[in-house]
């Protein structure tokens, strides 16, 4: 059964349409990525899948209960962690989590146990006495997180949270929410760095200009495109004699030699990879080093878009 | 319900950790009522004071006031005299204030005091020139004493048998009520000086310590969490309330503690207690209104500080929290009704002339007119704007 489904989702600020159509699905325990550059439109379709922001048209429903701004019991099921962190300063980690632990009705016995597990899991333990004005940039992101999840809700909506994060605190980060996946909650998951989104999630929606280009599990992106990886070869001798030699391998797309190297195109470069050295020994030409491209999300983005993720 | 006590209590607690609000709602207040009432002992000291009589006796003892006594009291200057022929034209500039008080000498007066059979000059009083009222009622028993004492003699000299031809005078003296004064509309509707500035300085300050609610709201956005306010299982009013909630908590609070503390430590007198609450709760009502006027229609939350302490410092000033109305001209009088100050200050003057709880119920309406106009405004000019994330 899904947890989340949306369809349809419009949303225009003044003549600029930030959503355009947006829909999708997440069933329980999947991890979804909306992967995108900035201004895509994922905080504004966030919002409206989260009943923060009105939609001008589209409707969500999480756990069969429809959402909307004027939600409220609905909203219950949802754990939300904005981009922009969103903490009291002048509290401290625990008085936040108490403020909206009541919010979200978390009855009194339990919410005391709650805070100190969610503690636990943000790493905040010691410090969670202490103003949060005194915090580090990375430990009010994990306060921030923390707050999505202390109701322990069904769907769990991360806007970008490793942005301006240490390496560190980005893997414990990441390797939370793996976690949350494993135990049977939603995820819905905006980034727009590839490597997340390869690494968390089940499925990735790849929007721009308020548009879901493209949706589906790596492979499927990947050969929706129809690319192909790439064998570099550094070569020690003539690239062209190599090049000869390769056109025999029928596997083989395409060969360049160029000044010293030589380009292959093909699909699974790793059962091809043996041939292709031994190709190179049999031809009496030296390879000095050799690197694989597999095709990611950031080629399927650059071919879907004609731009690059980042800018 | 339950979701905006949450906000509010939150927002307590925020605020108590923030000093300004104590600051700006119970320091300054109090240290400002202390310092006005120290070193200004008594407002009346350097009042114009405008008197009025209507004649309409002609006798021996309304001609020697009014020969004899108002033209010292003038040529003194303390006071101005005006002579009216006509006792409508008279009573409508008493009640203009153009004239602060007024002497009505009735037809008959001489003779009915001469004849022995007592009589009465009506004094007249602009509500809100009490003072003036007080001192023309001091100079009018300070001559009527006078008259007494010529009585009392002339009495002595009958009964020795002398004749004397103002036997008849002496008739005043027999009856010891002979003069009675009437109509003194003005009772006292003024605070003494201690207590208006304790009220004045509560009721300035309570708009900024009312703004440090209202303009969580903008803080919440600042901070990024009306986002999440926004997500969680709440209604959107339930947010609007928790912020109503604690602003009124605050402003109420430092009300409550600075009557107490003026009335222990300066000796304020705010009057009967179920009236000052009254005028309190819905003066505190109509300064949540006014400030989230300016809350809504602000861009910034700069923007909107900035305008609440403008708001709230012109408002203080045209209502006469610094200097009494009483004595400022009409036009500023007038124009002070459009501030609740006004209303609050003029409830609590009435409730201290003792004329019972019925007094509050003007001000109050006044108030609460206030908060209804301006949270229809603020709802109507925030519509889908102060609650969007
Ligand atoms: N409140 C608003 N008023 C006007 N325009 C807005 C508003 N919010 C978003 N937009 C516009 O809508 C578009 C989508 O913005 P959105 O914040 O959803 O992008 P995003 O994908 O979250 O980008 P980022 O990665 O930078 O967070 C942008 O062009 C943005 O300028
Ligand atoms: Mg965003």
């Amino acid at each position: 059964m899904n947890v989340l489904e949306c369809e349809g989702l419009v949303k225009a600020f003044d003549d600029l349409v930030a959503v355009d159509d947006v829909g999708f699905h997440i069933a329980a325990g999947e991890t979804y990525g909306l992967l995108g550059p900035n201004g895509a439109g994922k905080t504004t379709s966030i919002s409206m899948i989260a009943g923060i922001l009105e939609s001008d048209s589209g409707s969500v429903t999480v756990g069969g209960t429809e959402i909307t701004t004027r939600t409220t019991e609905g909203k219950r099921q949802i754990g939300y962690v904005p981009q922009d962190i969103a903490i009291y300063p002048d509290l401290s980690a625990r008085e936040n989590l108490r403020f909206f632990g009541k919010l979200y009705g978390i009855p009194k016995a339990r919410l005391d146990e709650r805070i100190d597990e969610v503690l636990a899991v943000i790493g905040l333990t010691d410090r969670g006495d202490d103003r949060t004005e005194e915090y580090s940039g990375g430990m009010r992101r994990r306060l921030n997180i923390g707050i999505g999840l202390l109701h322990e809700p069904m769907l769990l909506i991360l806007d970008e949270p490793t942005v301006g994060v240490d390496p560190q605190s980005r893997n414990s980060i990441l390797e939370g929410v793996e976690e949350l996946g494993r135990t049977g909650t939603a995820v819905l998951y905006t980034t727009h760095y590839m490597e997340e989104a390869e690494r968390l999630c089940d499925r990735v929606a790849i929007i721009d200009g308020g548009k879901i280009r493209a949706e589906g599990t790596r492979r499927e992106l990947v050969e929706l495109v129809g690319q192909l990886d790439t064998i570099n070869l550094g070569v020690v001798g003539s690239a062209r004699r190599l090049a000869e030699a390769l056109a025999s391998v029928t596997e083989l797309e395409s060969v360049i030699a160029t000044e010293g190297s030589v380009e292959i195109l093909v699909e699974g470069a790793s059962g091809l990879l043996p041939r292709v050295l031994e190709i190179a020994q049999q031809s009496d030409v030296g390879v000095s080093g050799v690197e694989v491209i597999e095709p990611n999300l950031e080629s399927v983005f650059l071919h879907l878009t004609g731009k690059a993720l980042r800018d | 319900m339950r979701a905006a006590f949450v906000i509010a209590g939150k927002d307590l607690s925020q605020r108590i950790r923030d000093r300004s609000a104590i600051l700006l709602g119970l320091v300054a207040p109090l240290g400002l009522a202390f310092i006005f009432s120290a070193i200004i002992p008594d407002t009346t000291a350097s009042f114009d004071v405008s008197l009025a009589y209507v004649d309409q006796d002609g006798g021996e003892i309304s001609s020697g006031f009014i020969s004899g006594v108002l033209p010292d009291i003038e040529a003194d200057e303390l006071a101005t005299v005006e002579p009216y022929t006509d006792l409508d034209t008279a009573m409508v500039d008493v009640e203009s204030g153009t004239t602060h008080a007024l002497y009505v000498f009735p037809d008959g007066f001489t003779d009915g005091v001469l004849a022995g059979d007592g009589g009465s000059v009506r004094l007249v009083g602009n509500v809100d020139h009490s003072i003036s009222t007080q001192i023309a009622d001091a100079i009018l028993s300070g001559y009527l004493a006078e008259i007494d004492a010529v009585g009392i003699s002339v009495d002595a000299a009958m009964r020795s048998g002398a004749q004397d031809p103002t036997a008849l005078v002496a008739a005043a003296a027999q009856s010891p009520d002979a003069v009675v004064l009437v109509d003194t509309e003005a009772a006292s509707r003024e605070l003494d000086a201690t207590t208006f500035f304790s009220a004045g300085m509560a009721v300035f300050f309570l708009f900024f310590t009312v703004q440090f609610g209202v303009s969580s709201l903008l803080e919440e956005r600042f901070y990024g969490t009306l986002p999440r306010l926004l997500g969680a299982p709440i209604s959107r009013w339930s947010i609007l309330g928790g912020k109503a909630t604690s602003s009124f908590i605050l402003g109420l609070t430092s009300m409550v503690v600075l009557a107490v503390a003026t009335t222990l430590l300066i000796g304020a007198e705010w009057g009967n207690p179920a009236g000052v609450a009254i005028l309190m709760i819905s003066g505190v009502l109509a300064a949540i209104g006014i400030m989230a006027v300016v809350a809504v229609v602000s861009k910034t939350p700069e923007q909107a500080a900035n305008w609440q302490s403008i708001v709230a410092v012109l408002l203080g000033l045209l209502g006469g929290t610094f200097f009494p109305l009483s004595q400022a001209p009409p036009a500023l009088a007038f124009f002070s009704k459009l501030t609740p100050h006004a209303w609050f200050l003029q409830g609590l003057g009435d409730l201290s002339a003792g004329d019972g709880l019925s007094v509050v119920v003007i001000p109050a309406l006044a108030m609460l007119t206030f908060f209804v106009v301006t949270v229809a405004i603020a709802v109507l000019a925030g519509r889908g704007r102060v609650l969007a994330p």
